[in-house]
């Protein structure tokens, strides 16, 4: 299975809310960072926590986001960031930004 | 205040011992996730797939591990160009090369610089490289951690009394998947002298979370 992204490609973390073991954290979703490296491959953990030990095998991007992109009102340095492993299920190329 | 020989100790004190009753953390009811451990832990041993000595062997494993097996690979990275190359590489390798089981689960080094700092947290739950470090701290799993490193780290560094230039970048590791990081520390000025088992010394949980800093020897 090939990776949908690149080191260096712009993506965001799909909006959406489902029930359920979920593994992209809240506050990325919806949010636009840049991948900065490729975590490794592993299986959906989304699947695992219910018993599914054969489901997809899934890349894990490393995303860095900016403090302030991720926070309207953020109170720090202008250069702060957060790096946030997110598995590709989660992950859609930013608008025209894709591959 | 009276003698010992005065207190004479008979089974029907005139002290009320309720009122002394300090509660335990046991009095308070088990959660649901305590009785499901215990649960599966019990029904493990009694299906005969591990035995109690085994569970209770694992447990002594988890909690001999202890920081000072991180210090031990920051030290060598400090001193050691080609370690240190093996260890931004590969955590659990050049731990394994010295001597260090990391156990399974990849560990990732992020190093700081003087344009970065990081520091690491586990937003959705409370992964930490407990091969390298031990067991977290309390404070590393609570709520409070969690969810103020990603929203507001520098009042957080500021906390733990590490107060960074506004013009550097700190950097938060989110570790919510399957991998763990760990933090290499710059090396403190002033320690060109210093052999790797001083060095050692300087070296904190904290520091290889990211909250704090390497000890200043000349502090």
């Amino acid at each position: 299975m090939s990776d949908q992204f690149a080191i260096g490609d712009r993506v965001r973390v799909r909006r959406t809310y489902p029930p359920g073991h979920v593994r992209a954290p809240y506050f990325t979703r919806g949010k636009t960072g840049v991948v900065t490296g490729i975590a490794g491959h592993y299986r959906n953990p989304e699947d695992l926590a219910y018993g599914r030990f054969d489901g997809e095998v899934l890349p894990l991007y490393r995303v860095r986001f900016e403090q302030t992109a991720l926070w309207e009102d953020y109170q720090g340095g202008p250069k702060d960031s957060a790096i946030v492993d997110v598995y590709e299920n989660w992950l859609e190329p930013e608008k025209g930004g894709g591959r | 205040m009276s003698s010992p020989d005065e207190h004479v100790h008979e089974h029907d004190h005139d002290h009320d011992h309720d009122r002394t009753f300090q509660p335990d953390i046991e009095d308070s009811p088990y959660s649901h996730y305590q009785v499901m451990a215990q649960a599966l832990g019990e029904i493990l041993i009694d299906k005969g797939i591990i035995t109690a000595d085994e569970l209770r062997e694992q447990i002594e494993a988890q909690d001999s591990r202890n920081p000072a097996e991180g210090a031990k690979l920051i030290a060598r990275a400090w001193t050691d160009p080609e370690f240190k190359e093996r260890f931004m590489a590969d955590v659990n390798a050049a731990a394994e090369s010295v001597g260090v089981p990391a156990g399974d689960i990849p560990i990732r080094a992020v190093e700081n610089t003087p344009d970065v700092h990081n520091v690491i947290v586990c937003t959705l739950c409370s992964c930490y490289p407990r091969g390298l470090l031990g067991v977290p701290p309390d404070w590393y799993k609570s709520r409070a951690y969690r969810s103020r490193t990603v929203r507001e780290p520098r009042a957080v560094l500021s906390e733990f009394g590490t107060d960074l230039p506004d013009d550097l970048e700190v950097r938060v590791h989110d570790s919510t998947a399957d991998l763990r990081y760990i933090v290499l520390p710059m090396r403190p000025e002033g320690t060109e002298s210093m052999d790797e088992a001083a060095l050692e010394a300087l070296v904190s949980r904290d520091c290889m979370i990211g909250v704090s800093l390497p000890r200043n020897p000349k502090a």
